[in-house]
Parts: C-alpha cells; sequence; structure tokens
C-alpha cells in the first residue's frame, strides 16, 4: 500500500506534542539525586507515605473488586435508559475534577453531611481526615476504571458458556465462580491494574476529603506536592518510584493496551 | 404411539422478533430422533426450549415429570433438568482441562470422585491421553466427542445434540459419525438431534420430524418421509420434484393454470411427485402416449457424474435427469427450447 506524504506541518505538531511529555520525565530522571536517593527512601517520612500509598491503594482497589464487579454485571444486564442513567452514574468519578469528588465526600460523609450525620449520631463515627477517608477518596475515583474494564469484558463474554454449564446442572454461584468470573479473569485482571495505578496516583479527592496527616492520611502524592517546597530531593525520589511503577504497568500490560508490541 | 414407552412429550410455541415458533413432538427411550430443517427453521430455539434455556409457551414433561406446563406457571430451570446439551460448536470451558470438563457435570451434581468417574468416561472413549489437554488444543472431532462425553457424565434422561457433525471438517465427518452412532445406541434415554443436513439426518436418526419456518411438515422414518415428501425441503433432499395442487380425478390442477394428468389424483389439495428420471426431453413435440406435454427453456444444467439434472422452465417447472449423451444430442445448454413429458403413471400424489 502507498500512502500519501504527511506535510512536514503535521510532524513538527506531533513532535511538539511528543516534547511535552518527554521533557518532564526527563528531567525528572536527569535531576535526581541518585546519590541520596537511598537515603531519602529511608527517610520516616518517605517510608510511611509509601506504606500508607501501598495500604491505602490495594485496600480501595480491593473494595473496587468486591463492590465494582457486582456493579459491572448489573450493567451489562441492563438496555436503555436505566443502563444510560447507571453508566453515566458509575464513570462520573472518571471526568470529574478530584477535588470536586472530594468535596462531595466530604458533603456526604462529614459529620454534617447527609449519611455522615447519621454514622456521627448513631456510632459516633467520624470519617473525613481518617485513613478510611483516604481509601474511600481512592475507591471513589478509582473503582469506575474496574466497572467498566469488567462491564466490557461481560459483554463480550459468550453466555453459551454459562447455558452449557447451567445444563450441565450447575446453579447460579457455581456457574459464577467457576465458569463466569474465570472467564473475565484477563478483564478483572486488567480492570484491578488500573483502578490500583489511579488509586495510587490520587491527589486532589483524597487531599480534600481526608487532608494531609502523616501516617494517616498522607500518601505519596501528598507527601510529594508538600515536599517539592521544602526537601525538592525527596520529592523527586517519590516522584521516580511513581513513575517505576507506571512504567512497570504499562510493560507489564503491554499486550493489552498497546497491541503486539 | 400406543405401548410406546413416550418418555418426552414436547408441545411449545415461542414468540420471538416476528418469528413464531410452534412445534409438537414426541419421543421414545431408545430411538433416536432428527428435526430436520433449513436454517433459520428454528431448530436450535427448539433444543434451547427443551434444555430450559428459553421461555416457552406450553407444556413439555421428560418420564413423567413436568418441565414446562405455562398453564400451571411451571418451569423448571436448565440446572435442575437432566437434559444433555451438545452445543454445535461445542463451547467446551476454555479454561478448564478436558478431566475438568467432563466432571464438571458432575461436580455440580456433588459426586464423590468426579475426576475419578470423568476420567474412566474419557478412557472409554479413548481420549485418555488428551485428558489434561485445553480444549484450544483439541481436534474438531476430539472436541465434539469431549462435549458429548461432558454431557452423558452427568447421566441425563434427555440427549439434546445440535448439528454434532456439521462443524466438522468433511474428511472426518464419518469415522465421527460411526463413533457418533455407537455412542447413541449406548446411551439409555432420549436421543434427539437437529441439523440441516438431510445425510447426517439420515444416518443418526430413526424417525425424522422436517420443521420449516417454524412449523413441523412432516414426521416419519426416513423412508416414509422422503417417499412422499411435503416440502420442496424435504422434496430437494430426495432428489424428487414436488409440486402443488387442486386434485380433479384424473388430472391436479397446479398454480398458472397448468394442469398435470394422473390418474386416479383423487380430489382437493394434493401433492404430487415426480421423480426426475420420469421427466423425458425432446427437441421436437413428442408423438405417442404421453400425456402431460408441455414446452420451455432449459435453465440450467448440473452434472452428477454420469447423470446431468436438468432445469427446465416451463408451465411446470421441473427437473429432468438425462445422460450425458442425451445432454449433447439435445443441445441442452441453458436458454435452448426443449419439449418436457411426463407420463401420467410417472405422477405419484397424495393428499396435502
Amino acid at each position: 500500500m502507498r500512502r500519501a506524504r504527511t506535510p512536514a506541518a503535521i510532524g513538527l505538531l506531533a513532535g511538539l506534542g511528543l516534547l511535552l511529555f518527554v521533557l518532564p520525565l526527563a528531567g525528572l530522571i536527569l535531576r535526581a539525586p541518585w546519590s541520596q536517593a537511598l537515603a531519602e527512601l529511608t527517610d520516616p517520612t518517605t517510608t510511611m507515605a509509601l506504606g500508607l500509598s501501598i495500604f491505602c491503594s490495594l485496600t480501595a482497589t480491593a473494595i473496587a473488586l468486591v463492590l465494582g464487579i457486582p456493579l459491572a454485571m448489573i450493567l451489562a444486564r441492563t438496555r436503555g435508559t436505566v443502563r444510560n442513567v447507571l453508566r453515566a452514574l458509575t464513570t462520573l468519578p472518571m471526568v470529574l475534577p478530584p477535588v470536586v469528588g472530594g468535596v462531595a465526600l466530604w458533603l456526604a460523609f462529614g459529620r454534617r453531611g447527609i449519611a455522615g450525620s447519621l454514622l456521627y449520631q448513631a456510632f459516633g463515627i467520624q470519617i473525613p481526615f481518617t485513613t478510611t477517608a483516604a481509601v474511600m477518596a481512592e475507591t471513589f475515583v478509582a473503582m469506575p476504571f474496574l466497572v467498566i474494564a469488567v462491564e466490557a469484558g461481560l459483554r463480550s463474554l459468550d453466555h453459551r458458556y454459562e447455558e452449557a454449564a447451567r445444563s450441565l446442572g450447575a446453579g447460579y454461584w457455581r456457574v459464577l465462580t467457576r465458569v463466569t468470573l474465570p472467564l473475565l479473569r484477563p478483564a478483572i485482571f486488567s480492570g484491578a491494574v488500573l483502578c490500583w495505578a489511579r488509586a495510587l496516583g490520587e491527589f486532589g479527592a483524597t487531599i480534600t476529603f481526608a487532608g494531609n496527616f502523616p501516617g494517616r492520611t498522607q500518601t505519596v502524592p501528598i507527601a510529594v506536592y508538600l515536599a517539592l517546597e521544602t526537601k525538592p530531593e525527596a520529592a523527586i525520589t517519590l516522584s521516580l518510584i511513581l513513575l517505576v511503577v507506571s512504567v512497570a504497568i504499562l510493560v507489564g500490560m503491554r499486550d493489552r493496551w498497546l497491541g503486539a508490541l | 404411539m400406543v405401548g410406546r414407552a413416550v418418555t418426552l412429550e414436547a408441545a411449545i410455541r415461542i414468540k420471538r422478533n416476528g418469528f413464531t415458533l410452534d412445534v409438537a413432538l414426541s419421543a421414545a427411550v431408545g430411538e433416536t430422533v432428527a428435526v430436520l430443517g433449513p436454517n433459520g427453521a428454528g431448530k436450535t430455539t427448539l433444543l434451547r426450549a427443551l434444555a430450559g434455556l428459553e421461555d416457552v409457551e406450553g407444556r413439555v414433561t421428560l418420564d413423567g415429570e413436568v418441565l414446562d406446563d405455562t398453564s400451571r406457571g411451571v418451569h423448571v430451570p436448565a440446572e435442575k433438568r437432566r437434559a444433555g446439551l451438545v452445543f454445535q460448536d461445542h463451547v467446551l470451558f476454555p479454561h478448564l482441562s478436558v478431566i475438568e470438563n467432563v466432571a464438571f457435570g458432575l461436580r455440580a451434581q456433588r459426586q464423590p470422585r468426579a475426576a475419578d468417574v470423568a476420567r474412566k468416561w474419557i478412557d472409554e472413549a479413548g481420549l485418555g491421553d488428551r485428558a489434561e489437554a485445553l480444549p484450544r488444543e483439541l481436534s474438531g472431532g476430539q472436541a465434539q466427542r469431549v462435549a458429548l462425553l461432558r454431557a452423558l457424565a452427568t447421566g441425563p434422561k434427555l440427549l439434546l445434540l445440535d448439528e454434532p457433525l456439521s462443524s466438522l471438517d468433511v474428511s472426518i465427518r464419518a469415522e465421527v459419525r460411526r463413533e457418533l452412532t455407537r455412542q447413541l445406541a449406548s446411551f439409555n434415554g432420549v436421543r434427539l438431534l437437529v441439523t440441516h443436513d438431510p445425510l447426517e439426518a439420515m444416518a443418526l436418526a430413526d424417525r425424522l420430524v422436517v420443521l420449516e419456518h417454524g412449523l413441523v411438515v412432516q414426521s416419519g422414518t426416513p423412508g416414509e418421509v422422503t417417499a412422499r415428501p411435503r416440502s420442496r425441503f424435504v422434496a430437494d433432499l430426495a432428489g424428487v420434484n414436488l409440486l402443488r395442487g387442486e386434485a380433479h380425478g384424473d388430472h391436479v390442477t397446479l398454480s398458472g393454470d397448468a394442469s398435470l394428468a394422473a390418474p386416479d389424483a383423487g380430489e382437493g389439495d394434493v401433492f404430487a411427485v415426480i421423480h426426475p428420471r420420469a421427466v423425458a426431453l425432446y427437441r421436437t413435440r413428442p408423438d405417442g402416449t404421453p400425456r402431460n406435454v408441455w414446452q420451455g427453456q432449459v435453465d440450467s444444467v448440473d452434472l452428477y457424474g454420469e447423470r446431468v439434472r436438468v432445469r427446465v422452465s416451463a408451465p411446470v417447472p421441473l427437473v429432468a435427469e438425462v445422460t450425458r449423451a442425451a445432454v449433447s444430442e439435445l443441445g441442452l445448454n441453458p436458454g435452448a427450447s426443449v419439449w418436457i413429458a411426463v407420463k401420467a403413471t410417472e405422477v405419484s400424489v397424495y393428499p396435502a
């Protein structure tokens, strides 16, 4: 096949776009305080933020799996208006500015919020500015990635596998656990990884709803932001860690996202 | 039907997207019934309905147990029916090995030692060395056998097969068909298969049910069905000319005002069957006794070895079977003008 020549102007614009991605990454790597990296990594503030980030993002992913898979199953079964409404609701956090999500969470689960006031009066529970709040903020922002992936998987699943299982005498739960979920494993896996990556990088909703308390709500992105003014080396080191994680995810899932590379 | 232990009885109706399937059929233990019909006739829907995978109106009973009865609101779900369904393209669980596919139904029934029982089935079918293989590693014939084993292992009372051979390569079809015949014979339950392939139906079934546009048009033994076709589909598979018209004693009035002479045609709506070998072709108007003579044009010429089938468009469109020599002698090329003659005694008429 012989294609039309690409004009130079297109190439120039594309190059500029690529530069916008590459330059900051290059800056991060070039300015990295490699000699101090180990010291920064063992700094208590850093390790605390890292530990908290890992805990919160994994917990958020686990919650997203438990709640998101059933949600995707319901979504995949609906049609028409119901489906559009449900879908808009579940995917809204993907396009909503995270800060707005944080404000919304605070209004719902804050001490005077619609659900929060009930929790406080009934059990004396306060959610804002706790680790729970950080996990909730991350779940709120990240779960849609899992729901969308699993729903797409369900829609493209050949339901005759489930019918074959039923005709062999398998009841609902056996079909779900032995046939449907195993067949959905690739979709669930990629959805969970996307969800986890999004949760790990969460900043806006977390700082709004959970605040910035070292060891309790100060996750890596928040620590990076705060350290940039006082201890830029620490900020760069933490940023590098997040970058490495992102690249690892990209490489690990290249077959799924980037085709046959 | 008297004296036969009929164990499957179904009278069901399914309406979907402007298509209605309306079928009544029965089948007994030890007989293989083939539902035969062209694509789109509703065969797969019928099987799925019997397996409990479709919403139906009507009544289905198996071995005295009511599986569906809309008038009483009864519907036994698929997992509670003892009906083994073998899908056309097998639908083996892709994430499970052969042995786990076969053991699946046994585990669902909470049978102890499901894997051991499954292995026995696999060994007996001569697939022992493929027990740990995944479905994608199997040949078409092996996958077909595993799908059948998977259904049989659960001990169903009703075995439903959807086009069991059509997804297979022609080269292995005969072999798999022999194997299937053997396995069907050893299965002690009601056997029902659907197919669009007459050969498959004739080879495997004791009784045919011909389904067209969602309705049963004919049923009987393969011999009965092909001897007296009641639809174009069956006539084509039997290789005969099928006409329909109004009988008036010694002749049948066909559509388009054509008349077909036939002795003892009776009265009323009838089918008339003419074997292609009984259709004679001439270049000029024949003299002599044939009562049915028309002029027409050669439509198409198909070779079957030494025999040639010539389709002629005439007041009564017919297919004639002639020799190769006749084709060149009469100049039977498409578009050529030709005379057709059929002896009245070669026309077989029976009520529609």
